[in-house]
Formats: C-alpha cells, sequence, structure tokens
C-alpha cells in the first residue's frame, strides 16, 4: 500500500506537463482588451497644445488609431519614424501623452515631428487606466463610430501594420 | 567549411551519445564486463566531438563568419574580439551547444573520478549521462543548429551582440551557471543507477555527495553573478527581480539546497533515502524545467530568448521522457519500507528534516509563482503577473524560521541530543546576539528594527558555530587543537553558513537603507545625499570601439574630501542604434555610490541624472562567494577520495 505514495511525484508532474503543453499554445505577449467591440471610455481632457477641451466623441466620423506614448518610453522613440510615415499616408491618428511631463512631450513632437492629428494630455493615466493600459506604446484601432475594434501592445512598424494591427485598421477603410 | 565540420562534429557527439547510453547500458543488463568497460572510452569521445564542434563555433565567430545565422544576428566586425567570444553562448543557439560542451564535460569527469565505483554503477551513470545528451544534442541539431547559413546571400556584416550582453560578467555568468544546471545531473544521474540496480546505500550517498557539492556551488556564483550583473548592467541599482528566468535558476539552487543537506543525512545515517533520491531527480528536473521556460516563450521575461513553441514542444517531450521516466523508475524501486534506523525529536536528522521542509516550500513557492500566469492562462482564466510583494511575503517569513534552527545544527548530535549539554554555552550566545542587535544599527545613523532582526539573526548563526567549537573543545587543553582536527567538508559548512549570514544582513540592510534620488542636474549643480555631496561637471562625448557615448563626470566629497570621481555614460552602439545606460559605481565594503544618467533635458547641458546609496550591497555577493566557495572545499574531504570500500553493508531497496 506504501508504495501508492511513491506514485505521488508522478501524479503531480503529469498535471504540470500537461499545463505545460497548453502553455505552448498560449502567446503570454498577447493581451486581448476588454474593451474590444465596446465604446471608448468616457474622458474630458485638454490637448497638449493647451488649445481645447475634448471627449470621447472626438472618435467619430471617421477611424482612427489611438496611439499611448511618453517621452519616457524607448520604444515610442523607435515607432515614431513609422508613425510619421502613416500620417504621411493620410492615416489619422491621435495621440495619448501617458504620465509625461507637457514641456518635454512638446520639445519632443517638435524635434521629432508631429504625426497626431491631436494629442490628448492624460499626465495622471487616468484616461490610460479606463482604456487598460499596459505600457506604453499601445495603439488602439477605433471605427467611425468609437468603437474600439483592435489593440495592439508594443511597437508599430513595417511588420506589426503588415499584421493584424494594419488590417483591423485597413478592415475599417472603405 | 568550418561550420561543415563544426555540424559534423556535434552529429559524431550524437552517436557517441547514443552509444554511450546503450551499450554499457546493455552490458550492465547482460553482465557484459566489455561492454560496461565500453563507457570511460565513449565518455571521451562525446567530449572531445562536443569540444571540437564548440571550438568550431567559437573560430566562425572569431573570424567573423557572417554567413552563419548565429554570427550574423549577434556579432559585428567592431565588436572586441573577447565579445565576439562571448558572442558565441550570448544567443540561443550557441548556448545550447555551451550546455552541451559542459554536459560533455561533467560526463568525462565522472568517468575520469569514477575509479572506484563498481563497474556496473560506473556504466549506469555515465549511461544515464548519456541520455541526457542525446537529448540536448538532437535537440541543438534538429530545432536549433548553430551552424546554419544564409545561402546565398549573406550579409556583409552582423546586427551585433546586444548591448546589455557586452559586459564581462556576461562572459563567465552564463559558463558558471551550466555548470552548476548541469552538474546537478550527475546527482541525478546516480539516483538513477541506484534506482536501476536497486542498491541505494550510504555509499551511493558518498558517491553522489561531492558531485552535487561542486554543481551547487557552481550554481551559486552563477546566479551571484547574474545578481551582481544586473545590478550595474541595467542601469537603476536592482540586484534581484523575481524575474521568470531568475526563477528558473532559483528553483535548482532551492532543491539543491535541500539536496546537499539531505544527502548529508543519508550518507551518515542511511536514513531519508527515497527522500534523498526523489530530490535529486526533483533538482534536476528543475534544472530542465527552467531550461524549457526560457527557451520556449511560455513566459513573458525581460531577458527570454527567442522563442520557438517547435522548441517548447521538444524540450516538453524531453522533459516527460527524462522525468517521467525516472518517477516512474521512482515509484517502481524506491525503497516504500521505514528503515529501522531511529532518532528523537532533537536531532541532527530532525533539524536538516526542517531544512528541507523550509527549502521545499521555498521551491514550490518560487515554482507555483513563476507557473501562476501560465496556469490561469491554460485555465481561460484570463492574464495574470505575479510580482515581487507575492515572493518577498513568502521568503521573508520562511527565511526567519531557517535561521533560528540554522544556528544550533552545526552542534546537535545525530540520533539524539539533550539541551541540557549546551544550554550555558548557548545562553552566552543569546546575549552577544541580543547585545550585536540593540548596538549595531546605531552605526546606520538610526535604529532599525528590521536590520536590528537581521543582525539577530545572522549573529545567531555565527554564535551557533562558535558554540560548535567551543562545545568540541570541552575537556580538551586548547581550542587550536581542535580547529586543527576538524575535516574540510566541516570547513566547508562553516564558510558556506558564514556567508549565508552576510546575505542575511546584507539583504535587510540595504532594503532599509538604500536612499535614491532622481533629479535634474545641469553642469555646476550639487545634490546631497545620505551624507555625500554629488557635483555634476557636465558631460562630453566619448568614442568607444563599437559605440558613442555622452560621459558624464560626477565628482563626490564627504563633507570637504574629495572621495570618487564618478564617469557614468549613455552609449548608443553603432550597429544596432541601441542605447544604453552604463552606471559608475564607487565600490566599498560598507557603501555603493552608483551614478546613473537618464536623458539630456534642455540646452544648457542638464541631464537627469540617478543618484543612489547603497549600504553593505557587496556583502550579499562575498557571501554568495563564500556560499560557492565552501561548498567547493568540502570536496577536499578525505573520505571521498578513498571510497574504495565498496560499503558491503548498504540495504538493499526492496527490504
Amino acid at each position: 500500500m506504501r508504495r501508492l505514495f511513491l506514485f505521488v511525484p508522478l501524479v503531480l508532474f503529469s498535471s504540470l506537463a500537461w499545463f505545460l503543453f497548453r502553455g505552448l499554445s498560449l502567446d503570454p505577449k498577447e493581451l486581448p482588451s476588454a474593451l474590444i467591440g465596446k465604446a471608448m471610455p468616457t474622458f474630458t481632457a485638454t490637448t497638449l497644445s493647451g488649445k481645447a477641451m475634448v471627449d470621447e466623441s472626438l472618435f467619430e466620423g471617421e477611424p482612427r488609431l489611438l496611439n499611448v506614448w511618453g517621452t519616457w518610453c524607448p520604444t515610442c522613440v523607435a515607432e515614431h519614424p513609422y508613425l510619421m510615415r502613416l500620417a504621411e499616408q493620410g492615416v489619422k491618428i491621435v495621440g495619448l501623452n501617458y504620465k509625461d511631463d507637457d514641456s518635454k512631450a512638446l520639445a519632443w513632437l517638435a524635434r521629432l515631428g508631429d504625426p497626431y492629428e491631436l494629442v490628448i494630455k492624460d499626465p495622471e493615466g487616468m484616461i490610460g487606466l479606463d482604456l487598460g493600459v499596459y505600457g506604453a506604446p499601445e495603439t488602439y484601432v477605433i471605427d467611425a463610430k468609437g468603437i474600439v475594434r483592435y489593440r495592439h501592445v508594443g511597437e508599430v512598424n513595417e511588420r506589426t501594420w503588415n499584421g493584424p494591427l494594419g488590417e483591423a485598421y485597413r478592415a475599417l477603410v472603405p | 567549411m568550418i561550420a561543415e565540420y563544426g555540424l559534423l562534429a556535434l552529429i559524431m557527439g550524437l552517436v557517441s551519445a547514443v552509444a554511450l547510453t546503450f551499450i554499457p547500458l546493455w552490458g550492465a543488463w547482460r553482465g557484459n564486463i566489455a561492454a560496461m568497460h565500453s563507457a570511460r572510452p565513449l565518455a571521451l569521445s562525446l567530449f572531445v566531438f562536443c569540444a571540437l564542434s564548440f571550438a568550431l563555433l567559437c573560430v566562425s565567430f572569431l573570424n567573423d563568419d557572417f554567413s552563419l545565422v548565429v554570427v550574423a544576428s549577434n556579432s559585428n566586425s567592431m565588436l572586441p574580439s573577447f565579445y565576439k567570444f562571448s558572442a558565441v553562448w550570448g544567443n540561443h543557439e550557441g548556448s545550447m551547444l555551451l550546455w552541451i560542451l559542459v554536459l560533455a564535460g561533467w560526463t568525462l569527469a565522472v568517468a575520469v573520478f569514477s575509479a572506484d565505483l563498481p563497474v556496473k554503477l560506473m556504466a549506469r551513470v555515465l549511461a544515464v549521462m548519456g541520455l541526457v545528451g542525446i537529448g540536448f544534442i538532437s535537440f541543438s541539431i534538429f530545432t536549433s543548429n548553430p551552424f546554419a547559413r544564409h545561402l546565398p546571400n549573406a550579409p556583409l556584416d552582423g546586427q551585433d551582440l546586444n548591448p546589455l550582453l557586452q559586459d564581462p560578467g556576461l562572459i563567465i555568468h552564463p559558463p558558471l551557471l551550466y555548470m552548476g544546471y548541469v552538474g546537478f545531473s550527475v546527482a541525478f544521474a546516480f539516483a538513477i543507477a541506484a534506482l536501476m540496480g536497486g542498491r541505494l546505500d550510504a555509499a551511493w550517498a558518498r558517491w553522489s555527495r561531492p558531485w552535487t557539492n561542486v554543481a551547487w556551488g557552481f550554481l551559486t556564483l552563477g546566479i551571484m553573478l547574474g545578481s551582481w550583473w544586473a545590478y550595474y548592467e541595467l542601469g537603476w541599482g536592482g540586484w534581484w527581480f523575481w524575474d521568470p528566468v531568475e526563477n528558473a535558476s532559483f528553483m535548482p539552487w532551492l532543491a539543491g539546497t535541500a539536496l546537499v543537506h539531505s544527502l548529508a543525512v543519508t550518507e551518515k545515517r542511511g536514513v531519508f533515502k527515497s527522500w534523498t533520491v526523489l530530490l535529486a531527480i526533483a533538482t534536476f528536473s528543475l534544472s530542465l524545467l527552467g531550461t524549457f521556460l526560457v527557451r520556449s516563450g511560455v513566459l513573458t521575461s525581460v531577458h527570454a530568448f527567442a522563442s520557438d513553441p517547435d522548441r517548447g514542444m521538444f524540450i516538453l517531450a524531453f522533459l516527460l521522457v527524462v522525468v517521467g521516466g525516472s518517477l516512474v523508475l521512482f515509484a517502481l524501486r524506491a525503497p516504500a519500507v521505514d528503515s529501522d534506523i531511529r532518532y528523537g525529536w532533537l536531532s541532527r536528522e530532525t533539524l536538516l528534516l526542517f531544512n528541507n521542509v523550509v527549502f521545499l516550500v521555498a521551491t514550490v513557492t518560487v515554482l507555483f509563482g513563476t507557473l501562476f500566469p501560465l496556469l490561469m492562462d491554460a485555465l481561460g482564466q484570463g492574464k495574470y503577473s505575479v510580482g515581487p510583494p507575492y515572493f518577498n511575503a513568502v521568503f521573508v517569513p520562511l527565511m526567519a524560521v531557517l535561521v533560528p534552527v540554522m544556528g544550533i545544527g552545526p552542534f546537535t548530535r545525530w540520533k539524539s541530543d539533550d539541551p541540557k549539554r549546551w544550554h550555558k554555552i548557548l545562553i552566552q550566545g543569546v546575549i552577544v546576539c541580543a547585545l550585536a542587535a540593540g548596538i549595531l544599527p546605531w552605526l546606520g545613523g538610526e535604529f532599525n528594527i528590521w536590520v536590528a532582526l537581521s543582525l539577530l539573526l545572522a549573529f545567531w548563526i555565527v554564535a551557533g558555530l562558535v558554540a560548535d567549537l567551543r562545545l568540541k573543545a570541552e575537556g580538551r587543553s586548547t581550542i587550536w587543537h581542535v580547529v586543527k582536527r576538524q575535516t574540510p567538508s566541516y570547513w566547508g559548512m562553516v564558510v558556506a553558513h558564514l556567508g549565508f549570514a552576510m546575505c542575511v544582513i546584507s539583504v535587510v540592510v540595504v532594503t532599509q537603507w538604500n536612499v535614491e534620488r532622481d533629479l535634474r542636474m545641469a553642469p555646476g549643480d550639487t545634490a546631497e545625499l545620505a551624507g555625500y555631496r554629488f557635483e555634476f561637471h557636465g558631460s562630453s562625448g566619448v568614442q568607444g570601439p563599437n559605440y558613442l557615448a555622452d560621459e558624464g563626470v560626477v565628482t563626490v566629497y564627504r563633507r570637504d574630501t574629495r572621495v570618487a570621481e564618478l564617469r557614468p555614460q549613455k552609449r548608443q552602439y553603432k550597429a544596432s542604434g541601441q542605447v544604453m545606460t552604463e552606471a559608475a559605481i564607487d565600490a566599498g565594503l560598507w557603501r555603493d555610490l552608483y551614478v546613473a544618467m537618464g536623458e539630456s533635458i534642455g540646452t544648457d547641458g542638464a541631464w537627469a541624472i540617478r543618484l543612489h546609496y547603497k549600504p553593505m550591497v557587496r556583502w550579499m555577493w562575498i557571501g554568495a562567494t563564500l556560499i560557492g566557495f565552501g561548498a567547493f572545499v568540502t570536496v577536499f574531504d578525505r573520505r571521498y577520495r578513498k571510497v574504495k570500500v565498496s560499503a558491503p553493508q548498504g540495504v538493499l531497496a526492496r527490504a
């Protein structure tokens, strides 16, 4: 009878192996957003240039990208030139300047160029909290009715734009 | 052609491993002496081919052969040659080859130092090592061939080694770590061979003990170097992150710590046999699991290798064969009956059992914390991450209950002991500890209860070691008489326990009294931190072999004496364009001063500067080095060199 106890490690290991097997088919970097298919959360904020107050209605009318960035984020520097290219191609991008300092953000746009239609200020990260931002950079695809269609975590570049991120956007543009 | 010879050598290595596994096993089964004796030459052949293959990969890196995929992705013609050399294992494929080389090295070492082993046992041990070799060499050849070529269009130059890895610490960190990881395969092979032969006895424990201690010592040093590297290279002064990859190396270390202690009980007293065998299997399995976690991409980590599900599937299948197979063998063959050796409630056996329970709980805690995100995801419960608060909440109390027992362990007798024997000496120890805990924290400027507690625990360990020597000296003329009589394995234990005491103090002091400030500093600005005055003199451009850097100059004064001039750098590597923070550190036994440059701000030459004051942080690495060193010292014990007696008093597994 006592020999049965010696099988305990084997049983434990088998269940562990099953989880590891399941784990292989999952992508830990894939972070689904609870907002997919739902409207942008409501917010009221000033723009970075300080000229206007905006709210969620700003996303109505045309499909847009919402790009979460900050001057403190190294990957944001890396993706910036590609955002500039997208803007030149006519993609409308709204920036969300996340947990950042106004003067630094303005200096950055003056130095590297400004791909954004406008930039929403979120110094306390409150809008980011409602969106469920995991870290910068993140890019959301939002349709003409203000519904969130896709969320991309990480850098926007040629490869990701040719992948699901770009496809989600292109599906919205006639 | 060099790379093709390298692959050919690796294939020959695989052939040797297959032969090493099956011929001696068959020999041990059929009692064929010649087949059993083939194990040693086959182990040599395995090592020679693996070493040749590794050497040829090194040559390809040093010759800038960018037609090789690994060289093109991980090296660059501007890279200094010692980094070209370390770039060999700064990537998945090359580090697998290093892993294989280390495994072949351990196999050869067992073959060389096994002259005193019974031939059957020697054949089985080497065959199990060969089996592990088959798994890793075929993994390398079939899923991560380091000799794959970019043909026909070879790039003209390489993409450069990740700048984080361009560091002397990283030249030796992976080899040491692998020496530890893979070294546990020897303890594993001994355990499996003992289960196969049905002879699980004190002799078995004595044979596997030195191998286990050495592997554990290497792993300790490897983890220590990793922590030290993270501290000075990642630019924000942390030394442990509870990252999945760190945990992957920490789990075998925790299980290995339990194994090292449990082997002592099995060797001296012949008890805990099944338990020790299980620990030997578990320790090596955790090494394999670590490999799976790091290289399969099931977990996110800052320093996981490029991941690939095919590789994950291969390692998982290998895990199933090796771990599943050995656990089946364990379930069928391990002794299920209690041995008739008895011990009292207060005895060294009980205390070491307590040690094992603590380290097992610690291992399971880390395993659970590391796999929790994966478990929840697999169960469809969403994405989670487990952070340092969880690990700290479990680890701090665990260590706090471990240390009191660790203090009395060394002088408690086997079988049973009576506190009356040592309570007087111990009371003196308690008084010294209490005084130290009450007085020493004031040296840091203020009384801190956590620092006081850590000193109490650390001094308790020291007091226990001193009490042991005093008890041994009772009735003898001088304490020197006793000191001279102690064995290397005793001194190894003393050194390792002292190292642990240093780590306890260091971790608590640096956590409690660390001071850091982030501030904007223009040339000429000064800042005060923990009694030191930092003066920033501005920055200038510097050219390195493969990078451009802004180098800041910071002079540090204490009152009016100049303490140090620190030159932190912000580097941009030419080939990859990656930006790296190179912190400048004024190191000392009692405190480190640490300066790192953030971003350049504005036009007046100002920078965001991070200043750290880290008291006694070095003690952690010195302590860990002592632990590793202690483990090596134990091997010089004479009883490991005179193992000619084949211990017929051993108890049969099926008793």
